[in-house]
């Protein structure tokens, strides 16, 4: 499937993972949707840009093996190759980890430029972590991109920031200021649904949020205890236990690759008070 | 039963500690957070080191670390061209 792919379409697509607000799971979701990925066969790589605060490393468990990073590469003391880190457990999955320098302008936009392009011959899909917001970093990289995956909680300040999110994709990216190109494709990823709060009318739904944004919905990610276990773990969440969260990933990564999968709300099994007891003793 | 109960529930919180104390310490042990770099300015200092005796490339260098708790270790993979000596 993914040679099929790679005949008509030779460069791999970047996919920059954005929010404007932080704290809405996006590293979460870069480590998630690489590793789906790169489970299906696709040769994937997950790219840290949020310079100065880096957690891709830790979330996907790399990070005692970082030598060199992506700012070692553009500043040209490394080589893409020596900075890539393959993933122990996916043999298609390699993580770009990125530094803590407090450099502000580490980043620059040639060297990013030349470092995707170089990524875009070697691996089918490029998965970019952005720094929350709107200021450089987050403009940095998206600017790139082919394709955005939004992270929105069912919130106001996350679907307002997002909402800012997507006026700049349409505005500062290298396809919107090309002519001729297709613009962005923006899809919104609602993340840490409660069902039981949005019945209860507490919180925002799926509706109310895509008519506020009007981008595609490209999947629903239940709150999920799963998620923190992961983190801990340092394990994508699709990789470790099954659970609805993990599901929900790998079905929006089957619609992010063409699939027609239905939109289902998972949620984990509630469970009552000594179900929770006996199920801890598992 | 409480005790044992709970014990799977901890486990991975307690991962998360112990990943969380390795990783800083080895970022606390750097300059006050951000590590100077010195692993760039060493892999350059071992190419020129060994380009005195024999030709090789920047590409012929691979460098590699794993962080341990008690224990890190660096690997530096050097590839010579051809048979020693030639080229």
């Amino acid at each position: 499937m993914s040679k099929d792919l790679k005949l008509e379409e030779p460069l791999g697509r970047v996919i920059v993972v954005t929010s404007g607000k932080g704290g809405v799971g996006k590293t979460t979701t870069s480590a998630a949707v690489g590793a789906e990925l790169a489970r299906r066969g696709h040769k994937t790589v997950v790219i840290d840009f949020d310079v100065g605060l880096r957690n891709l490393d830790m979330i996907m468990g790399c990070e005692r093996r970082v030598v060199f990073d992506f700012i070692n590469v553009i500043q040209g003391d490394a080589k893409l190759k020596q900075a890539l880190i393959r993933d122990r457990r996916l043999e298609t999955l390699s993580v770009l980890p990125t530094s803590q320098t407090r450099d502000k302008d580490a980043l620059t936009r040639e060297g990013v430029e030349k470092v995707l392009d170089e990524l875009r011959q070697e691996f089918d899909y490029i998965i970019c972590d952005s720094p929350a917001g709107i200021e450089r970093g987050a403009q940095m990289a998206m600017h790139f991109a082919d394709e955005a995956i939004v992270v929105t909680n069912p919130e106001v300040s996350s679907v307002r920031d997002s909402d800012r999110v997507l006026g700049l994709l349409n505005s500062i990216t290298e396809r919107a200021g090309r002519t001729g190109a297709e613009p962005v494709k923006a899809q919104v990823l609602i993340t840490r649904h409660d069902k039981s709060r949005i019945d209860s009318g507490e919180m925002m739904t799926v509706e109310d949020v895509l008519e506020v944004l009007a981008v595609p919905l490209l999947g629903i990610i239940p709150e999920s205890t799963a998620v923190l276990r992961a983190s801990n773990l340092g394990v994508p969440v699709v990789l470790d236990d099954p659970s609805a969260a993990g599901a929900a990933y790998e079905d929006a990564v089957g619609r992010l690759i063409g699939e027609q999968i239905e939109m289902r709300i998972a949620a984990d099994p509630r469970r009552g008070l000594l179900q929770r007891l006996f199920r801890r003793a598992v | 039963m409480f005790g044992f109960s709970l014990r799977p529930r901890k486990a991975s919180a307690s991962t998360a500690k112990e990943r969380l104390q390795i990783l800083l310490a080895h970022e606390r042990s750097g300059s006050g957070g951000a590590r100077p770099d010195c692993l760039p300015q060493l892999q350059r200092d071992i190419l020129e080191v060994i380009r005195r005796h024999m030709q090789i490339g920047d590409e012929a260098i691979d460098i590699r670390m794993e962080r341990g708790d008690e224990l890190s270790s660096l690997e530096i993979n050097i590839e010579f061209p051809g048979k020693l000596g030639v080229n």
